[in-house]
């Protein structure tokens, strides 16, 4: 078993009330351990708390108890060591494609020099050469995730976190975006949290699945997936892939039903 | 005729012959009213006399000279305010008690008449220049500050929580994000009040005042000279359509990325 690079211990989450209201219970305490190379999906129906819980450990929104442990240090913000990728297109509208993989780098203070050799790297790793000069506005959803993919890889962060970063795209598109994720990072051995309520998406990816109850968010399950790598995407007919799938979404459907019971 | 749809874009050529016919009709009527005599001529001059009185000015009377004061004074005063305002409204976007400490004063001030101050302006900086300058300045500056304050107060969090997980410091953040994702509004907002700027000039000009379009103005209605007075306005107005074209050439220039 690999050290923990993640942990998040008995981390909560309660919004105030709004006038009138019931303070809202996004998330019961919640304990997760992610090792190093690890690549975690988090799966849970809508409202159970999976961006609240990404945010926190992305150091955007704190915890009402518990922490969470990087490297065995706390985190009290956002930092480059937590690169994050939103569900919604977050490029810097004003920037190219290329000045927006070298944000953080510029932040950092790295020679330009230095800087465009990475930038180059990444504009070939999610195929996006010849498209180093086009403004965001130009780009289809795909092509601005992949960008945004690159823009949080470039700054090396200890970590990759990501909110349901396809969940815009078509099908088709979203299967060749996780092939892309999947080839980078069985190339680089990066660390990994993905959320999603796609269970295909969820298992196709993942080294561990890991299944939320619906609000207040609890986990519910944590799946290992033996599948090999490198996966290919015919993988997702095997007899395997499969089984996983229908424990899975036995798993899940209980969950949204509650969570449908509920709205 | 096609039918007229809500939001229906209209094409280059017929936006630019439905925009001069305006302004065609705009004078056929002005012609008619006064060459017709339904009009005095004492109290409205024709196009014609129009003309001729604004070709007087500009050969005989040195009108470009007044011209050129006014325009000066406007920029002068304009840029002033602006250099004041825009990292003052900045700071106050990006920083809430900055924001707190100032925004109560900045609106109640940027209801106080530009022009009132006018008088008080004379009793202070005298007629000259100065005091010119300081009307537009005080006109224009409380409002570029509160708009730019709004503007980048609104910026999107989402950008802002992007740059911070990507190791942008707070000034950073400033810098990197909340300057160029506004930097297009603030220069609308400076094109709009430099649009309000010709106001406030004017009127510091009918006051204690040898030089300029507003001087010319006041001069010429001791004479009845409606004509030059007409002249004078529409030279304010077509600086002021220049003005703004280029303006906006610039800002399409400057923010491809908007376009794009
Ligand atoms: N800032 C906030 N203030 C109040 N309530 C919030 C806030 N953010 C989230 N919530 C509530 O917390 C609960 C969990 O929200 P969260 O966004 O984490 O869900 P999610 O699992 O990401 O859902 P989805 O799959 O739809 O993105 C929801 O009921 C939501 O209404
Ligand atoms: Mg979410």
């Amino acid at each position: 078993m690999s050290q923990a690079k993640l942990l998040v211990e008995g981390v909560s989450r309660v919004f105030p009330a709004a006038r009138g209201g019931k303070p809202t219970r996004a998330l019961e305490p919640v304990d997760l351990q992610v090792g190093a190379n690890d690549f975690i999906t988090i799966l849970g129906p809508s409202g159970c708390g999976k961006s609240t819980l990404l945010r926190i450990v992305a150091g955007l929104d704190r915890p009402s108890s518990g922490r969470v442990l990087l490297d065995g240090r706390p985190v009290a913000g956002p930092g480059p060591d937590r690169g994050v990728v939103f569900q919604s297109y977050t490029l810097f509208p004003w920037l190219t494609v290329a000045e927006n993989i070298e944000f953080g780098l510029r932040e950092k203070g790295m020679p330009a020099a230095e800087r465009r050799g990475i930038v180059e790297a990444y504009l070939d790793k999610v195929g996006l050469r010849g498209f180093e000069g086009h403004y965001p506005r130009q780009l289809s959803g795909g092509m601005q995730q992949r960008t945004a993919i690159a823009r949080a890889l470039a700054n090396d962060p200890e970590i990759l976190l990501l909110d349901e970063p396809f969940g815009a795209l078509d099908n088709q598109t979203r299967a060749l975006m996780q092939e892309l994720l999947l080839g980078i990072w069985e190339r680089e051995a990066k660390t990994v949290l993905f959320v999603t309520h796609d269970i295909e998406e969820a298992i196709f990816m993942a080294s561990r699945v890991v299944v939320m109850t619906a609000r207040p968010g609890r986990i519910k399950a944590d799946v290992r997936v033996d599948l090999p790598h490198p996966r290919h995407y015919t993988i997702k007919t095997s007899p395997e892939f499969s089984a996983l799938k229908a424990q899975l979404t036995e798993e899940i459907r209980a969950e949204a039903v509650l969570a449908a019971a509920e709205h | 005729m096609p039918m007229l749809r809500p939001l229906e874009p209209v094409g280059r050529g017929p936006r630019l012959v439905l925009g001069v016919s305006f302004f065609v009709l705009f004078v056929a009527v002005w012609a008619f009213a006064t060459l017709g005599g339904y009009v005095s001529r004492t109290f409205l001059a024709d196009p014609l006399t129009m003309v001729q009185d604004g070709w007087l000015l500009l050969t005989r009377f040195g009108f470009l000279g007044d011209i050129g004061v006014t325009v000066w004074r406007v920029l002068g005063g304009f840029v002033l305010a602006a250099v004041v305002a825009v990292p003052l409204g900045i700071l106050m976007g990006a920083y809430k008690p900055v924001e707190a400490f100032l925004e109560p004063f900045v609106s109640f001030a940027r209801y106080l008449p530009a022009s009132a101050f006018v008088p008080l302006l004379i009793l202070w900086a005298g007629i000259g220049e100065t005091q010119k300058l300081l009307v537009i300045f005080i006109g224009s500056v409380f409002q570029i500050v509160l708009m730019v304050a709004v503007a980048v107060g609104q910026t999107r969090r989402d950008l802002v929580e992007a740059a911070y997980t990507l190791g942008a410091t707070d000034r950073g953040v400033v810098r990197r994000v909340l300057i160029p994702a506004n930097a297009p509004e603030i220069a609308e907002i400076l094109r709009l009040v430099l649009g309000w700027a010709w106001t406030y000039v004017i009127v510091a000009e009918f006051i204690g005042s040898s030089s300029g379009i507003g001087h010319m103005i006041i001069e010429s209605q001791a004479l009845l000279a409606t004509g030059q007075i007409i002249f004078g306005i529409i030279v304010i107005g077509l600086i002021g359509l220049v003005s703004d074209f280029a303006f906006k050439a610039l800002n399409r220039a400057l923010f491809r990325w908007r376009l794009a």
